[in-house]
């Protein structure tokens, strides 16, 4: 039986520069083939490049087949016909994937008329049924939606359901879970696997997820620099592992930081009964203000040297708790100290407490000046100083920082472009450590990475703390993270702290059933017998 | 939907409100007294004090707002203490002349831009782009007034297709009509050529967003995409614009009508101020706050329309 999908060969290059190199693969029907790698390995221009989606600047080579048809000698007018009618694509971000101004009927009806000379009610009524399909049913979810009335996991079906209209054969998903909280990941990935086997439907999909693709793939493909490296059925790869990137990958997707035994000292960081309150909008223009509680009533210690961490689904109140720790916003009750002072007194933040506490956030490219020398970034918590260093010890303090997280020197005089995605979060950290603060607060700071990477960052945060006796707060939806590199757990729900203790027992002994649900939901990468590591 | 509607109307009358106050103490502080102003400098004081009951100068400030807003609630804007005839009389005449032209101006400055500007975004960087961008630096560039010379040396002296200038009136709708296209013609340039910009930029930035790509995903060609997921969205900066521009257009032609010899509303408030007729210009500034306010409350309605986030909130 000749394969649904054939990629022979297929190279890109744009501007010269190449970017695929000779990928070749093929999909049966009903199959799920998972493309991974790291970010820039090629894998969404494979799928661009079946799609014939490619900008315009982009030169290919190879052969693309879909059944019969070479789909790179199709005109554009060809492809338009093929695409959303026999490929189907689902994006990573549903959260800008669907059109603002335009009801969800609309969007999923607009799939059929342009392929087929449907009437506009007979389009509603089939957009009707695969929504249902896609678990939108009718009586919640009519058609008349509008994206923004959704929440993401529900526009991810709807985007789904745009691109099973029509029965395609092919469908590309492209990061499907990766904006998506992890009991949601869960259900749309059993909802992608119910229509490869409803529908006969192939699947490629695309994910950096090595847990993901674990439990959904049929067939894995490893891609890396643009060439696939590795490609075996599913248990033979974890099995084999035969080439080194993909042992390296899997290691550092498994990878536990070395947190070694520290004494608790005296408690650092007090939060007594933290409850904050949002105002939100008059329904008309005489009623009060409704209010929304962000954060109730929330009580835990943080101890000198302490690793902690805060896990929870996106709107459960942590960016709430986050400020209002950092001394950003102030609390509609309750008390947060450090070494016994308020963190914010006076309607401002307190700048005596704001040495001792310093962040690092997600985004490692938006959270620099790019107009300034790395020198003047990583200064900047100086500010905070009644008298900061000047001179020899001002570039003292500048080397030190940069050397302790594995930077050197010279990197001072540099600007932030010229750092990868994981040299700038060292250079976030450089900046948090500076005026060596005794608590840090890691809001999702390793998120955005990829593994191995990330790995590094977990390693480099381990080592701080365990040199220089640093406390520190790890907040982050991603559980297998938080468990390697935390000695305790909060998980939070609806502004309310639903379970706290020591991350192993909290992991392995779950007692609330919104952590047990949590833990069952997030995806596990396969045991193994034994592990190498290149 | 109806609670949007509702907040904007109560914004709506509260600014009008607030503007009607602003607007008389403004005129009331002004230096110069409109009856001696009228009377001339010989004037004897008691002929002044005549003019002044007359004109209802002499009654305190609080009864003269009251009566004045009061009247214009039921259309009585007062009477001219130059021209001794109403003013609503006044406005309304001049009225027919600026509303139109804004309108014609407003309608050709669209009809250019949205083209131009689309055109120029999808074909961003090609020569197309290049062509639109460099004509709108013209459009910018160029002085209106000088421009409406050009128009009138060529069309009107040259070709003897439009009038030089002047308005016959109403009574003969096409002789009224042509008589205003070349003003309208000069108005609309610089507009079209901003509003041209407004449309490519904000069109480039949408094109870029992730459902444009969902869009061309289920097989919908570049155009189509385009102009059915692409110019709905990109439209909401340019609606601010053409609101702004219309309130311009209204008052802000006095130099074309000049030009063109038009007796339009630019040229009356002109007047007024030079001479001091104070209850014309408190009308006639009323009346343009009256109609800014009324464009901005349906460039709000229009956004609601376009957008369907912005219905809940308001």
């Amino acid at each position: 039986m000749t394969a649904l999908l054939q990629v022979q060969d297929l190279s890109v290059s744009i501007q010269g520069k190449r970017v695929l190199d000779k990928v070749s693969l093929e999909i049966q029907s009903g199959e799920i083939l998972a493309l991974t790698g790291e970010s820039g390995s090629g894998k969404s221009m494979t799928a661009l490049a079946i799609m014939g989606l490619l900008p315009n600047a982009a030169h290919v080579e190879g052969e693309v087949h879909l059944h019969e048809q070479d789909l790179l000698a199709q005109t554009e007018q060809q492809m338009c016909a093929i695409r959303g009618a026999e490929i189907g694509m689902v994006f990573q971000e549903p959260m800008t994937a669907l059109n603002p101004v335009q009801s969800i009927g609309q969007q999923v009806a607009e799939t059929i008329r342009v392929h087929s000379d449907a009437t506009r009610k007979q389009a509603w009524a089939r957009a009707a049924d695969v929504l249902t399909k896609v678990g939108l049913p009718q009586d919640r979810f009519p058609l008349g939606r509008f994206p923004h009335e959704l929440s993401g996991g529900q526009r991810q079906r709807v985007v789904i359901a745009m691109a099973i209209a029509l029965r395609p054969k092919l469908l590309i998903a492209d990061e499907p879970t990766t904006a998506l909280d992890v009991t949601t990941q869960a259900q749309i990935l059993e909802l992608l696997k119910d229509l490869c086997k409803s529908e006969g439907l192939a699947l490629l999909m695309i994910t950096h997820d090595l847990a993901v693709v674990s439990q959904m793939a049929d067939r894995i493909a490893v891609m890396k620099s643009g060439q696939i490296v590795e490609q075996a059925v599913t248990q033979d790869l974890f099995a084999q592992m035969s080439h080194p990137y993909t042992r390296a990958l899997f290691a550092a997707s498994a990878h536990q930081a070395d947190l070694a035994d520290i004494d608790l000292g005296d408690p650092l960081l007090r939060v007594q009964n933290v409850s904050r309150d949002y105002l939100l909008p008059r329904p008309h223009p005489f009623a009060a203000h409704p209010r929304f509680p962000a954060v109730r009533d929330v009580s835990f210690d943080i101890s000198a040297g302490e690793r902690v961490g805060l896990v929870g689904e996106s709107g459960c109140g942590k960016s709430t708790l986050t400020r209002a720790i950092l001394g950003l916003d102030p609390v509609s009750a309750g008390d947060i100290r450090l070494d016994g002072a308020p963190v914010y007194s006076n309607g401002k933040p307190n700048r005596y407490i704001q040495r001792q506490i310093q962040v690092v956030f997600q985004d490692p490219f938006g959270s620099f000046n790019p107009r300034h020398k790395v020198e003047r970034l990583i200064t900047e918590p100086f500010h905070l100083l009644d008298h900061p260093p000047t001179g020899t010890a001002r570039q003292n303090a500048i080397e030190e920082a940069l050397e302790a997280v594995g930077l050197s020197a010279a990197d001072a005089q540099k600007y932030p472009h010229a750092f990868s995605g994981g040299q700038r979060q060292r250079l976030a950290i450089a900046r948090a450590l500076i005026i060596r603060p005794k608590l840090i607060v890691f809001d999702e700071a390793v998120s955005a990475l990829d593994v191995r990477v990330r790995a590094q960052i977990l390693d480099l945060i381990a080592a701080l703390s365990r040199e220089y006796g640093l406390a520190y707060l790890f907040i982050s939806h991603d559980l297998s993270v938080v468990r390697s590199i935390t000695d305790r757990v909060m998980v939070m729900k609806s502004g309310e702290i639903v379970e706290h203790g020591e991350t192993a027992r909290v992991f392995d002994k779950p007692e609330h059933h919104y952590t047990q649900n949590l833990i069952a939901a997030a995806p596990r990468l396969p045991e193994l017998g034994e592990r190498h590591v290149s | 939907m109806i609670a949007y509607v509702f907040k904007r109307l109560t914004a709506l009358i509260l600014s009008l409100a607030v503007a009607s106050l602003v607007i008389f103490l403004v005129v009331e502080v002004a230096p110069g007294d409109p009856a001696s102003y009228m009377l001339g400098i010989n004037a004897q004081p008691d002929t002044v004090a005549a003019l002044r009951a007359e004109l209802g100068l002499d009654v305190p400030k609080t009864q003269r707002y009251l009566n004045w807003v009061g009247g214009m609630l039921v259309g009585d804007f007062g009477t001219s203490y130059t021209y001794r005839s109403p003013v609503s009389e006044m406005v309304a005449d001049r009225l027919w002349i600026s509303l139109p032209l804004a309108l014609m101006a407003l309608a050709l400055s669209t009809l250019i831009a949205i083209p131009a500007g689309v055109l120029a975004a999808a074909r961003r960087g090609g020569v197309a782009d290049a062509g639109v961008m460099s004509a709108t630096q013209f459009g910018v560039a160029i002085p209106n007034f000088w421009f409406a010379m050009l128009l009138v040396a060529l069309f009107a002296i040259k070709l003897r297709w439009f009038p030089s200038g002047g308005f016959p009136g109403w009574d003969d709708p096409a002789a009224a009509l042509k008589s205003l296209t070349l003003p309208a013609i000069a108005l609309a340039l610089p507009q079209a050529a901003i509003l041209t910009r407004v449309m490519r930029s904000s069109l480039i930035d949408i094109l870029g967003e992730d459902f444009m790509r969902t869009a061309r995903a289920k097989g919908l060609s570049r155009r189509q995409a385009l102009w059915r997921h692409g110019l709905r969205n990109a439209l909401i900066p340019v609606l601010t614009i053409i609101g702004l521009q219309f309130s311009f257009l209204l008052a802000g032609a006095i130099i074309i009508e000049q030009v063109f010899f038009l007796p339009g509303l630019g040229r009356l408030v002109f007047q007024s101020i030079s001479q001091r007729d104070l209850i014309v210009v408190e009308s006639v500034v009323m009346l343009l706050v009256f109609a800014v306010i009324t464009v901005n409350f349906l460039v709000d309605l229009a956004y609601a329309i376009a957008d369907p986030r912005l219905r809940r909130r308001a």
